[in-house]
């Protein structure tokens, strides 16, 4: 009995501790106030050079400057992808965030609807300089369309169609403007029996895969969702982008079955780099793995992700990196001072190049490239040819599940399958009822 | 999720029976409050790290704890059974993922448990003999046991690549099995790899645990059969088999537990590109959990993988206890 008494009494105690603790999540100083000299701040930075240990190297001078200004301190993390949506999920949880964190910014409606993060209201958007300082399609990835965004942009990326000059001249070939072309000359280009490809897919990382499912149904003129935030993921128009996708492996056959097991951009663009493929599509940002794996900047071209003849001219959706601030900081002014500085033209001037990001700044001139042309045509990708991931809180949910049954649907066909555009109907619906379920 | 810890089920299943024998009580005070203020640490510390992360668990799964709610999760609104059904909704397809994703894991769990088992069998039979030699064997034996999961399950990510890995070479190039290169992580092959890595580290273990049950048959009784003229396979059935059922009984159930609620195996083989054919029931409530958010759903899914495996365990252990009272 006694013992009984014992056991609930300690069961009793320490509910009440972790309750009391898990309380304390929302009970932060959010009024600020403190943005004075002995403020320090806590900011998690994504990866974006080649290591962790290079960011550091990168921005540790950048935030040093910025001290030195305010006098605001910078304690910096940098968090790899793979851990940083879930480190951010468990700061949501239990109320230990930094003040400033990088996200995805695909992610933003999808974080902004936990509530956990400060809304860019006209106070706070005036406080980091304002909202016309941003390419338009940039800040409109911050948030949910009329709302208040509670990210704003940082690093800009946006694909392009890279392709290898060298292989293309001796082919007699002109670099792709359509869809139509780009498949005829992968073609040309490829030749099994010599391991040679038209292209290189990264056609196991299901976030890369959904992407382009994104991409090729824009092109088709077709949604995501509908405008009540509902997923429309079996319309026609999705269907027939996402196997215009997967028949660059089924029909076309102009890349590597092998390509499905790749389960990031990197090695796709290896391959580009190391001569074994003609065409790449990816981010601005393959620069660096392109001349690191001993491509000069001079042999390949980019031209923008062509549509097929007749289609929408979406090239790429705004990619890049935002930047947000915890709602329960305690250095509210001190948090805005520092977006400020990260937004400001010099910063982004000075990480332009190392990060081969784009400017988020409008009229500011990409820094990532030496080449003008280069510069121009993704400049021009991202500033009109590009269209923002659905900003809609389900969107995280519509990237693992589309793009994890793209994961599957390339395995089939890498592994002597077929997929018809039934299939591919088939499969969306599957996703759409797990979003369903789960919103 | 903390709910499935695969040490739940075995002390829930096997709190052992028999323990109301208690003499008369002539202590005096502060000696009868002495064992409970003994155990109160260990009491405290259990409750801490297993049961309220349990209970805790338990009401997650009753909650709606979407991305809308995470921020401040206790308010999170009542779901009543509803994430339950979702789960158990083989129509839907959250269900059916479940459902495909269980019968994976009962295909994976079954086959690594009897492979695991045959291999440390025919291993730990083989070395019973002493000659020379044997103690370098052993060793080599147990280093997959001894080898960090992580470094050990990524070598055979390497190995197992479509172009570059060391298993194809073998099989393609140098043995010439087939003109055609397979997929090993990816299509209906991943099954069999899972397999292939989950039995690699597992059957030292196996090898290890009936290794020391051997030891304790006495020699003189095989000496006796063989004089009577029992080859070795009826030496094994008739007195190895019967011996050491006190270990297999336990071994079966942990290495049971073990690949049921595997997490690193496909977590690290596979990465983020995992096939649906490797999609193991841990692994599945992860993703469930954590790509879509939806902490609730996930939480019921582990409560009831937890239900599941409570079930199993006791009628294992009912069945069981119930044949060796019989014998």
């Amino acid at each position: 009995m006694r013992l009984r008494s014992l056991v609930a009494a300690a069961a009793v105690s320490a509910l009440g501790i972790s309750l009391a603790a898990c309380g304390g999540s929302d009970s932060g100083d959010s009024s600020g106030g403190n943005g004075g000299g002995d403020a320090t701040l806590t900011y998690w930075a994504s990866n974006q050079g080649t290591s962790l240990d290079n960011d550091k190297q990168v921005l540790t001078p950048v935030l040093e400057k910025f001290t030195q200004e305010t006098g605001v301190k910078v304690n910096l993390e940098v968090i790899g992808w793979n851990d940083l949506q879930t480190r951010i999920q468990t700061a949501i949880t239990s109320g230990q965030a930094p003040d400033v964190v990088n996200i995805g910014n695909t992610w933003a409606a999808s974080l902004q609807a936990t509530e956990a993060f400060l809304p860019f209201d006209g106070e706070a958007m005036d406080a980091i300089g304002g909202k016309d300082k941003f390419v338009p399609t940039a800040l409109a990835t911050g948030g949910k369309e009329g709302t208040d965004p509670t990210s704003v942009p940082l690093y800009g990326l946006a694909y392009g169609l890279y392709y290898n000059k060298a292989m293309f001249q001796q082919a007699g070939l002109q670099p792709p403007k359509t869809w139509e072309e780009m498949v005829a000359a992968a073609k040309k280009l490829t030749n099994p029996a010599k391991n040679q490809w038209g292209m290189a897919l990264a056609a196991g990382s299901y976030t890369e895969n959904v992407h382009f499912a994104f991409i090729n149904a824009a092109q088709n003129k077709s949604e995501w969702f509908d405008a009540d935030g509902k997923p429309t993921f079996t319309s026609d128009g999705n269907v027939q982008g996402v196997l215009r996708y997967l028949d660059l492996m089924q029909k076309d056959k102009v890349a590597n079955p092998s390509n499905a097991q790749y389960d990031n951009g990197t090695k796709a663009v290896n391959d580009f780099a190391t001569k074994k493929v003609a065409m790449v599509i990816n981010q601005n940002n393959a620069n660096s793995s392109i001349v690191a794996n001993g491509m000069k900047p001079g042999e390949y071209g980019v031209v923008p992700f062509p549509a097929p003849a007749g289609g929408e001219q979406v090239a790429s959706h705004v990619a890049g990196i935002n930047l947000s601030i915890f709602k329960n900081t305690k250095n509210k002014d001190a948090a805005l001072k520092f977006v400020k500085y990260m937004t400001d033209a010099p910063t982004q001037t000075t990480l332009g190049k190392p990060f081969a990001s784009l400017p988020v700044l409008k009229d500011a001139k990409p820094a990532f490239t030496s080449d003008a042309a280069e510069a121009a045509i993704f400049s021009d990708i991202y500033n009109t040819k590009s269209k923002p991931l659905p900003l809609v809180p389900a969107e995280d949910q519509y990237e693992s599940t589309v793009g994890k049954a793209m994961n599957a649907m390339f395995a089939k066909i890498a592994t002597g399958g077929t997929v018809t555009a039934d299939e591919v109907k088939a499969a969306l619906k599957t996703a759409e009822d797990q979003v369903a379920a789960s919103s | 999720m903390s709910v499935a810890t695969p040490e739940a089920p075995v002390s829930a299943g096997a709190t052992p029976r028999a323990q109301k024998k208690r003499g008369p009580d002539r202590r005096p005070g502060l000696s009868r409050k002495l064992p409970y203020l003994l155990l109160a640490p260990a009491i405290l510390l259990e409750l801490l790290i297993h049961i309220i992360p349990m209970l805790v668990g338990i009401w997650m799964s009753f909650v709606k704890l979407t991305k809308f709610f995470i921020a401040n999760w206790s308010a999170a609104p009542w779901a009543g059974l509803g994430n339950y059904q979702v789960a158990v909704d083989f129509d839907n397809a959250v269900g059916e993922g479940l459902l495909k994703s269980f019968g994976v894991t009962i295909a994976f769990s079954v086959i690594t448990l009897a492979l695991s088992w045959a291999l440390g069998m025919a291993a730990a039979v083989a070395l019973q003999p002493a000659f020379k030699g044997r103690s370098i064997v052993r060793t080599l034996f147990l280093v997959p046991y001894a080898l960090p999961a992580y470094a050990g399950i990524l070598t055979w990510n390497f190995m197992l690549q479509r172009d570059t890995g060391a298993v194809n070479h073998v099989l393609v190039d140098n043995l010439g099995l087939t003109s055609d290169r397979p997929f090993w992580l990816i299509g209906g092959n991943a099954l069999i790899s899972l397999i292939t890595v989950a039995v690699w580290k597992l059957w030292t273990f196996a090898f290890l645990t009936l290794m020391a049950g051997l030891q304790s048959i006495p020699n003189d009784v095989y000496e006796a059969a063989s004089v009577d003229g029992a080859g070795l396979v009826r030496q094994w059935r008739h007195i190895t088999l019967p011996s050491l059922r006190p270990v297999n009984l336990v071994l079966v159930l942990v290495l049971f537990l073990w690949t049921f609620s595997d997490f690193n195996t496909p977590y690290v083989l596979f990465g983020t590109g995992q096939p649906p054919a490797g999609d193991l029931i841990t692994f599945h409530i992860y993703n469930a959990s954590f790509l879509t958010w939806n902490f609730g759903s996930g939480a019921a899914m582990s409560v009831l993988l937890l239900i599941f495996l409570m079930i199993v365990t006791g009628a294992y252990l009912i069945v069981t206890g119930r044949r060796s009272r019989r014998a």
